[in-house]
């Protein structure tokens, strides 16, 4: 059940964002991926979630090859991701937006629709029960009704998140989560992304908050100039003289606050 | 702000100088300067005016009435919608159905003439409105669904019922076909791609001598006919009406934009609504989101052609007459006008923007060639006062508004 790449790389003409990159995500972990602005963190998302296609190498999902799938049908296989910014609906409301997630794993056409046949009212409660549920978990329930443009940043991010989680994902790819959050905010993503892999989860994370990657990842694999340069646990990763290396350009070690 | 608007001013009468004094004077070799100036004060005139009337529509008397109007809008709205839906939509549909015993034959023309353009609005909104398909050409849709009947009637003597469907189909296969190669495309491409399509139908109909007769055009169908009980001889006995005076036609072309109406009210509320919305608000985030975008985009498509190929059958069969001239581009611009006039997305906006952009004209028909000037100045002065329609959908009052809205919340609080 595991999301495996393998010598995955990803050339945009002369330009090189990845390079014989291979990772496996086992299920049910929180694994974070960092490294500095323009690393090909972003990029590894794309070429996971079908944006791109890789210019090398093979992504394998459970017994599934990614490559060259549309990607509205590697959602269905069970990975969902967020954006670094953040791409609601802005015009729809926020349990709109929730059930919009839900597509892929309903199936009333328009035919249906037309006629409003039994099934289709029966699934569209359905839809709109689970997705107020989602809501209710993330505690953002009270703004249901309100355009998704219009809620606080930080309710913004959790939406994404409720969207995602709409798609019933194996796998979530958090891209920046904490972006733009406040202390408290972040404090509070961070029991959230616990919670979901407490619950079944596999989280793949893109962070730059070195708090929230240490703080819960169960592991972290570490990019810089499209190559992975180290992997291993958080402890491993603080120490690893390649990572501050790149983080920083040079020698200089304090714990938990490479950024 | 002020001293912005007068550099504006005088940029503009500057540009305005040197573009109508040599334009408009010069006849051969002689400068006739009194044309020239007169023209030119008429134009520098105007633009004084948009520049004081900008100026004003700053100062907080303008703000105060439109904030004023806003409120008694709301109140008057607020009163009828006391009304309970059920007792204002009956009450509506009972107006609509008693309609033609009041009017006479012209005004019922203009009437059914508005219900095709109803439904076409519609259609046209699944395409544009909900999806967000910027669509130049939908009026070959109708074409398609007028001509499918004239062919059928007139060579193979199919009776329009019957017709119908073919229509359906062969219009949702164009929407396909045209759907198909612009999947990839947005915006502004996509409309020119739309665009040629609907040209191409066109002349197809136009050359097409040894099908289409031409430009001559189709003549004689057969109008539809209905099967209705009568009680004349004691007994019930089902006789057939063929549909010939223009009361008979108005109903049943008010069956069917109700149908219509109906049919995007459902979809619009539905997971495949939703789907498209999103598609319209952000393509990459929907796919991502696990929407099939390409496959709704194709729907959107074969279901707005689906809509304008029933109105044209109608259309067809009420005239018994049909050329391709009724189908060029200008009647696609009317369509996108009545969505965009209306309120994209939103279903009595298009109704009320096909009552005036179909019923109002025909008022002013005496005036003949300054119609379409005031057509044109009329959607201009909406466009900048209003640019969300007369009634716009909630959500499309927030995409043009949003800065306003933020304002007036900020200043709410």
């Amino acid at each position: 059940m595991s999301l495996r790449l393998e010598k995955v790389s990803m050339q945009f003409g002369g330009l090189v964002a990845l390079r014989d990159l291979d990772l496996e995500i086992p299920e049910g972990v929180i694994i974070s991926l960092i490294g500095p602005n323009g690393a090909g963190k972003t990029t590894v998302f794309n070429l996971i979630t079908g944006v791109y296609r890789p210019t090398e190498g093979t992504i394998h999902y459970n017994g599934h090859r990614l490559n060259g799938l549309p990607p509205h049908k590697i959602i269905a296989l069970g990975i969902a991701r967020t954006f670094q910014n953040i791409r609601l609906f802005k015009n729809m409301t926020a349990l709109e937006n929730v059930q919009v997630g839900m597509h892929c794993r309903t199936q009333s056409g328009a035919i249906r629709a037309l006629f409003k046949t039994r099934f289709e009212r029966a699934e569209e409660q359905r839809i709109r029960k689970r997705a107020q549920e989602i809501l209710q978990e993330l505690g953002i329930d009270r703004y249901q009704d309100e355009y998704a443009g219009n809620l606080p940043y930080g309710e913004q991010r959790r939406l994404e998140i409720a969207r995602a989680l709409a798609t019933d994902p194996k796998i979530l790819l958090l891209d920046e989560p904490a972006a733009g959050m406040n202390p408290k905010e972040t404090e509070d993503l961070m029991q959230l992304i616990l919670s979901l892999r407490n619950k079944g989860l596999t989280i793949f994370l893109v962070e730059h908050d070195m708090k929230v990657v240490m703080g819960i990842s169960d592991r972290i694999a570490v990019l810089d100039h499209g190559q992975k340069i180290a992997e291993g646990p958080p402890r491993a990763i603080q120490q690893d003289e390649r990572v501050i290396e790149a983080y920083l350009g040079r020698r200089h070690t304090t714990t938990g606050s490479i950024s | 702000m002020v001293r912005r608007e007068i550099q504006r001013f005088c940029i503009y009468t500057l540009f305005l100088t040197i573009l109508v004094l040599p334009m408009v004077g010069m006849r051969g070799p002689e400068f006739e300067a009194r044309r020239a100036f007169t023209v030119l004060s008429v134009l520098v005139g105007v633009l004084l005016l948009t520049t004081v009337f900008r100026l004003l529509r700053e100062t907080s008397f303008y703000r105060n009435l439109g904030q004023r109007i806003r409120q008694r809008r709301d109140r008057a709205l607020g009163k009828i919608q006391v009304l309970p839906r059920p007792v204002a939509l009956g009450s509506l549909f009972f107006l609509l159905a008693l309609f033609p015993f009041a009017a006479n034959n012209y005004v019922i023309d203009v009437a059914i003439t508005v219900l095709i353009y109803v439904t076409l609005g519609l259609g046209l909104n699944v395409v544009v409105g909900l999806a967000g398909l910027l669509d130049l050409g939908y009026i070959a849709f109708y074409a398609v669904g007028a001509y499918t009947y004239s062919l059928l009637n007139l060579h193979y003597g199919i009776p329009f019922w019957f017709a119908l469907p073919f229509g359906v189909v062969i219009g949702s296969l164009c929407g396909c076909i045209i759907g198909y190669p612009t999947l990839k495309m947005r915006g502004d491409y996509l409309a020119i791609v739309t665009l040629g399509f609907g040209e191409i139908i066109r002349l197809v109909l136009n050359n097409w001598d040894n099908l289409t007769k031409g430009p001559n055009g189709l003549l004689g169908m057969d109008k539809p006919k209905l099967i209705l009980p009568s009680f004349s001889d004691g007994g019930l006995s089902w006789t057939v009406v063929p549909l010939k005076s223009l009361p008979s036609l108005y109903f049943v072309i008010l069956a069917v934009a109700l149908l219509t109406v109906i049919a995007v009210h459902r979809l619009n509320n539905s997971r495949i609504g939703r789907a498209w919305i999103a598609i319209r608000e952000d393509e990459t985030a929907a796919e991502l989101t696990g929407i099939p975008t390409t496959l709704l985009k194709l729907l959107a498509y074969a279901l707005g052609a689906v809509f304008a190929a029933v109105a044209g059958a109608f259309f067809a069969a009420k005239l018994s007459y049909t050329n391709p001239n009724f189908f060029v581009f200008l009647e696609s611009c009317v369509v996108l006008s009545i969505v965009v006039l209306g309120g994209m997305g939103s279903i009595p906006g298009i109704i009320l923007g096909a009552l005036a952009l179909i019923a109002i004209p025909e008022l002013f028909r005496e005036l003949a060639s300054y119609r379409m000037l005031a057509f044109g100045g009329a959607m201009t002065v909406m466009m900048v006062l209003k640019p969300e329609g007369f009634i716009p959908a909630t959500r499309r009052k927030r995409e043009l508004h949003e800065e306003e809205l933020e304002s007036e919340e900020a200043a709410d609080e």
